[in-house]
């Protein structure tokens, strides 16, 4: 099985998001991930949603997909041409004594300090799947006393717009 | 033979529009807004959209839209006695008529009790709107007395539903509604309205704009997916049409037929397609599938090109994928692009509306064939002329004396003929409903196919009654179908929908027996209904009890009599109890999971096993 990232874009109505999970859940589809928000559209919203399938189901998923009536638009975002993105925020245990050693891990990550406490850093970190999981793997040492991570967010780059033909 | 007395029916029995009544006030001109509430507005647009006939029941939060119904001259309301039966009445009714058929229940468990026929309707394609009553704006998601959300619920058996907050909204939703149950493949949509919102006054204009960005139906084919799969006809040795429900949906039967003759390809038609090919047509093989004709089974498992027509590749008539049709090529002919490839890899696969395409492949396949490129079909057909002479559908009578229950149902399709519409619940009765009765037209065999809804028969043959007055309309149901759903014998009664109900009763769950019989070391566990050790209920009684003339008929000799009778009452329904053989069985028949070369054409006797 491979990894797929789709852009699904819909209408902004209520209960989309129970359509489009009911669908994958019931036809047993996996999502890996999901993340939904708005666009420059008002009345369109962006779902980024990750699947483990291989070729056929994948076709099967996004006909499916297309079969619901609020779904707009899906488009296959290839990583090799597309910005994917995930966030991570992390309370860390960080006192005086290691403190310095987690914000250097921090810097090499390029990611930041949001919340400072005497026993505590939270970083806030942004990047690929693969990224995120080398810094926890860094930070783990120190403990990891809560995390929480956002669904993949992705974008084909070039100056071409899925959201600019279809939408309407 | 019971002879049924004599009583007042009720009403006129001619079942059709209300008789005309003064309008209260006299339609607004197009497009001119008028101030109505949300319940004027739904029925307005009901009536813009040419409803003619509801099925339903009032209740506490649909009350509202049952005020301005009154006053409708155009939308007759049909009140059933259960909810499901309105909706499998409007599906009966949608599948006799090509129209939308229309249901209408309160919130809570008004709703509910849709949820069976929207399933049913949405396996089979059939396009039904549902309105159901909502809990007030303010009141849901409290648990209110009769909440349910019912968008909720029928998110996954419906094609589409609505919950409308605003009643402005409510002319918009009902067009759309009516376009996506009627459009690309049909459906069942369900439109949820609050009490408060159809209480609510309003601005109602006709025609709305539709607003459906994502909704776009495919109808025209590709040219080119076109000229590859008529390549592929005027090529194949041996090809084979695998007609489906779709070609029914799109009333492609007479393009079906010229593509036929054309080609001279042989034509097999599934259980939701019967009817779309004359069953009496040379070319035709018969029904594929689990209980299909051997003919019809082993050319699929035989051909080297299939040519699927709006159809689905069910597991019912592919039996196990892996082994099903080896060695055939597909194009596969679907107006769902989500059916293509779904269960069997297409070659060609042709997204569109099988009218059109079937049109346009009769035009590509004459441009091959005047290219002088036809192959030689002649040993493929003496191949299936073989197997059909050999394994002809039949049945044998009873060992133990017993009234056969294949033998009622063929006279009963050759006493009242291809003109009249039948109906089946599920089981044995249905499949032999769909072998031995000849089926010449399209629009006449309703039955659950995909759901495989018992119960189905009485209610969706009182919709298509009420869709085609001026029809014989037969019910072939089973005595344990027939309980789930005959209280709707009393609509039909009441109404005007003198249909007739062939009750073929052999006392028990015919098809679940066989199976134990078959697979279960005959441990007939929770199949004997006690119809015939008990006669309870007794049919004919409950027949009078519910308005309709109750017959029985318990011998050979008795079985055209008892027809010939019920054809002739045609003041109130007729209700049949043939009371048959328990040990009938449905042969040939593919068992669950083996592949279609397993086919038994009887108990034991393996055609295509046996010939390598």
């Amino acid at each position: 099985m491979s990894t797929h990232t789709l852009s699904v874009l819909v209408e902004n109505k209520p209960g989309v998001l129970a359509r489009v999970a009911g669908l994958f859940s019931r036809r047993g589809f996996n999502i890996e991930s999901l993340a939904v928000g708005p666009t420059e559209h008002a009345d369109v919203s962006r779902m980024t949603i990750v699947v483990a399938v291989d070729e056929l189901p994948l076709e099967q998923v996004t006909k499916q997909l297309n079969k619901l009536v609020n779904v707009i638009k899906i488009v296959e975002l290839d990583p090799a041409v597309s910005v994917q993105r995930e966030l991570l925020l992390v309370k860390v245990r960080a006192d005086a004594t290691v403190r310095t050693q987690v914000l250097e891990t921090v810097q090499l990550f390029r990611a930041k300090v949001v919340d400072v406490s005497p026993e505590a850093l939270t970083v806030e970190a942004t990047g690929t799947e693969d990224k995120l999981e080398a810094l926890l793997r860094m930070l783990e040492p120190y403990g990891v006393r809560e995390m929480v991570q956002s669904g993949r967010v992705a974008i084909g780059r070039g100056p071409r717009s899925i959201t600019a033909t279809g939408v309407r | 033979m019971t002879s049924a007395t004599q009583r007042p029916t009720p009403v006129a029995a001619t079942p059709g529009p209300r008789p005309a009544a003064p309008r209260p006030k006299p339609a607004p001109p197009t497009g001119t807004p008028v101030r109505v509430t949300g319940a004027q507005s739904l029925v307005r647009s009901l009536e813009a959209v040419g409803v003619e006939v509801v099925f339903g029941i009032p209740g506490g939060t649909i009350l509202p839209a049952y005020d301005p119904l009154l006053d409708s001259t155009k939308v007759r309301h049909i009140l059933v006695r259960h909810e499901q039966g309105a909706g499998h009445a409007a599906t009966g009714y949608a599948q006799a008529t090509g129209k939308v058929g229309v249901c209408m229940a309160t919130s809570g468990p008004g709703a509910t009790n849709l949820v069976t026929p929207l399933a049913d309707a949405n396996m089979d394609s059939v396009p039904v709107v549902a309105i159901t009553g909502q809990q007030s704006r303010a009141l849901i998601g409290t648990d209110a007395f009769q909440e349910a959300d019912i968008c909720g619920i029928t998110l996954p058996v419906t094609k589409h539903n609505f919950l409308i907050k605003d009643p402005a909204e409510i002319p918009r939703a009902i067009a759309e509604a009516f376009h996506i149950a009627s459009t690309g493949r049909p459906g069942p949509v369900l439109v949820d309205i609050p009490k408060d919102v159809l209480q609510e006054t309003t601005s109602f204009s006709w025609p709305p704009e539709m607003r459906l960005p994502g909704y776009k139906p495919t109808t025209r084919p590709h040219g080119k997916q076109v000229r590859e799969a008529a390549k592929l006809i005027a090529n194949a040795k041996r090809p084979l049409f695998y007609v489906g429900g779709g070609v029914l949906k799109a009333e492609a039967s007479p393009e079906l037929r010229e593509l036929a003759e054309l080609t001279g390809i042989p034509v097999v038609t599934t259980l939701m397609a019967k009817g779309a090919f004359p069953d009496s047509h040379h070319q035709h093989l018969g029904m594929p599938g689990m209980h299909g004709s051997v003919a019809a089974v082993a050319a699929m498992q035989r051909a080297d090109l299939l040519i699927a027509l709006g159809a689905r590749f069910d597991d019912r008539v592919t039996g196990q994928l892996s082994t099903f049709a080896p060695d055939a090529q597909i194009v596969h002919a679907d107006i769902d692009p989500a059916e293509i490839s779904k269960n069997r890899r297409a070659d060609v696969p042709i997204v569109g509306d099988c009218k059109e395409i079937i049109a346009e492949l009769i035009a590509a396949v004459r441009a091959e064939l005047a290219d002088g490129k036809q192959a030689d079909l002649t040993k493929w057909w003496q191949q299936l002329d073989e197997w059909q002479t050999k394994f002809p559908l039949g049945y044998d009578e009873p060992s133990d004396g017993s009234l056969s229950p294949q033998y009622v149902i063929e006279r009963i399709g050759q006493i009242a003929g291809p003109d009249a519409v039948y109906t089946a619940g599920v089981g044995q009765h249905q499949m032999w409903a769909a072998q031995f009765i000849k089926y010449e037209n399209p629009a006449t065999w309703l039955n659950s196919g995909g759901l495989g809804t018992m119960g189905y028969a009485v209610p969706a043959a009182m919709g298509a009654k009420f869709g085609q007055p001026d029809k014989v309309v037969w019910a072939i149901d089973g005595d344990g179908c027939f309980q789930m759903t005959n209280q709707e014998l009393a609509t039909c009664a009441i109404e005007g929908a003198p249909i007739k109900v062939a009750v073929i009763n052999n006392g028990n769950l015919g098809m679940v027996r066989q199976w134990q019989n078959l697979f279960y070391s005959e441990r007939y566990s929770q199949t004997d209904l006690g119809t015939h050790k008990h006669r309870i209920p007794d049919f004919t009684l409950l027949a009078e009890a519910l308005g309709c003339a109750g017959l029985r008929c318990e011998s050979k000799e008795d079985v055209d009599k008892v027809i010939q009778r019920a054809m002739e009452i045609n003041d109130r329904p007729v209700v049949i109890d043939f009371v048959v053989g328990k040990d009938a069985q449905v042969w040939p028949m593919v068992a669950a999971g083996t592949g279609n070369d397993e086919i038994m054409a009887a108990r034991g006797i393996r055609p295509l096993f046996d010939e390598d």
